[in-house]
């Protein structure tokens, strides 16, 4: 491998507690964390290094598990144990709670924009989906709930430029949905994985999603047309298995070099490539980098820069965040 | 257990504990490096320190943890432990499971990762139980439920029994 992972930076962000998860704002300024210590970070640039500049403290009463930016950057929405989505405005350097949306039985485990900014999705150990609708008053009113999984749900993510959603969960399975007659409903069901699975991503162009499981793999799935209108689904064309000693808690590809990193339980963070000389029905991947040890306990999440090219961050159990500078000899 | 509920498993089998580990010279060593073995593991499990819900009994004596069932690899730092509910149909199974990880999430090092399961043929929800204790955002989830969390201190706490 000539592919390097070099660490730019750690961050004792959650002390005590476990970092579940990171998300970047749309133009990459700004960085949110979230954890077990039921707080929001917000971190921004100073000179070469990343520092705290803003804690949300009151939003919540149990672990907040993930954090979304809206399209805008003007709103981070948080999703908490406590069965509660908190939608926060930013002003100025500061962050007030708009609302607090409730109606999930149990925990929120996610929470996701559309790309138009006008949906927004979560999902519960309710088993349940909610599509919620935003109005230009910052109305937050749910437009549908769907009950495609049988266990709860873990992740949902939006297709990067279709009002296209799909989310994973406990029973193995990923669910797509699209909206039907004012109605979102499952249009696709992904059975491939063997256990929970746990982290989505789709490729810049949305014809394919990554997704990653207890199973210890990572399986690519690739839109089927049939041209005729009716939706044919997704069917795997590739499957990364042997790579990772533990479950893999996260996937996300990378929006401006298409190269797909991993977050996993060994503690390893890794990027794959791939061989753009493979038939495309059947993509190859191969391992470009992989740092063992990138933390000192299991890696929750992954995040790629949306502007600059190989920033990735991570975090870990430990309460750590990580930023890396992945460097390819075809970048 | 309230007083007066209907036991599950009213007439278990009651196992001999294992005697006290032996000490060596290298014991006293301090250069000797000390790393953590199946019995220091088992340890941590031993008398009296994890009790059965139902019983104010140790998991050893009932014999749902046996020092074969646990395996420890120091270096790769991972600890496993195979526990064995007294009936295939105990209900407390998962409970029993959730415990035996607090205790040892809260005796070890952070570098280890602990893997706990049921020995393979010994209860009915095998699999089911064996995903929910893998899955530490359902764990992370249940320990902070105040109720629950009293639960497994209640199985936790040393002073239950007496001989």
């Amino acid at each position: 491998m000539k592919d390097t992972l070099a660490l730019v930076q750690k961050l004792n962000a959650h002390p005590d507690s476990r970092c579940w998860y990171v998300a970047w704002n749309p133009n990459g300024m700004l960085l949110a964390s979230c954890g077990g210590d039921r707080a929001i970070r917000i971190w921004g640039r100073e000179g070469d290094s990343w520092e705290c500049k803003t804690v949300l403290q009151d939003g919540h009463q149990r672990t907040v598990r993930k954090v979304a930016w809206s399209p805008c950057g003007n709103y981070l929405a948080s999703a908490s144990f406590d069965a509660t989505t908190c939608i926060w405005k930013k002003k100025n350097d500061d962050f007030e709670c708009l609302t607090v949306l409730e109606g999930h039985e149990n925990e929120v485990k996610c929470v996701a924009w559309a790309p138009s900014g006008n949906l927004l999705a979560t999902c519960s150990r309710d088993k349940s989906v909610w599509i919620w609708e935003v109005d230009e008053e910052d109305e937050y009113e749910c437009v549908s709930v769907v009950n495609a999984h049988t266990q709860d749900v873990k992740h949902v993510v939006w297709h990067p430029t279709q009002e296209l959603l799909a989310s994973c969960s406990y029973d193995n399975n990923v669910c797509v949905y699209k909206e039907e007659d004012d109605d979102w409903e499952c249009r696709a069901t992904l059975e491939g994985h063997t256990s929970t699975v746990w982290g989505l991503s789709f490729d810049p162009s949305g014809q394919r999603l990554a997704s990653c499981s207890d199973d210890r793999t990572v399986k690519i799935w690739k839109e089927c047309n049939t041209g005729e209108g009716a939706y044919a689904g997704w069917k795997c064309v590739c499957t990364l298995s042997g790579f990772h000693g533990r479950t893999v808690y996260d996937v996300a590809w990378c929006p401006l070099t298409g190269a797909l990193a991993t977050a996993c339980g060994d503690d390893g963070v890794r990027v794959f490539k791939e061989d753009e000389t493979a038939d495309p029905d059947q993509p190859i991947f191969f391992l470009s980098a992989h740092v063992p040890k990138a933390h000192a306990q299991d890696v929750n999440c992954i995040a790629w820069h949306p502007k600059e090219a190989g920033l990735l961050v991570s975090c870990s159990d430990n309460g750590e965040i990580a930023l890396w500078n992945y460097q390819s000899e075809n970048i | 257990m309230a007083g007066g509920t209907r036991l599950e498993n009213a007439n278990p089998l009651i196992f001999q504990r294992s005697g006290e580990r032996l000490h060596t010279a290298n014991d006293e060593d301090e250069d000797v490096l000390d790393p953590i073995d199946d019995r220091e593991i088992f340890d941590i499990l031993h008398v009296q320190s994890i009790n059965d819900p139902e019983h104010p009994l140790s998991l050893e004596e009932l014999n749902v943890v046996e020092q074969m069932r646990v395996r420890v690899n120091d270096q790769q730092n991972t600890v496993g432990v195979e526990f064995t509910p007294t009936i295939p149909h105990c209900s407390m199974a998962t409970l029993i499971g959730l415990s035996i990880k607090v205790k040892l999430l809260r005796s070890l090092p952070e570098r280890f990762k602990i893997d706990v399961r049921i020995t393979p043929g010994t209860h009915a929800s095998e699999d089911a139980v064996n995903k929910q204790l893998a899955d530490k955002e359902r764990v992370a989830a249940a320990l902070e439920n105040s109720q629950l969390l009293e639960v497994v201190n209640q199985c936790l706490t040393s002073n239950a029994r007496t001989v």
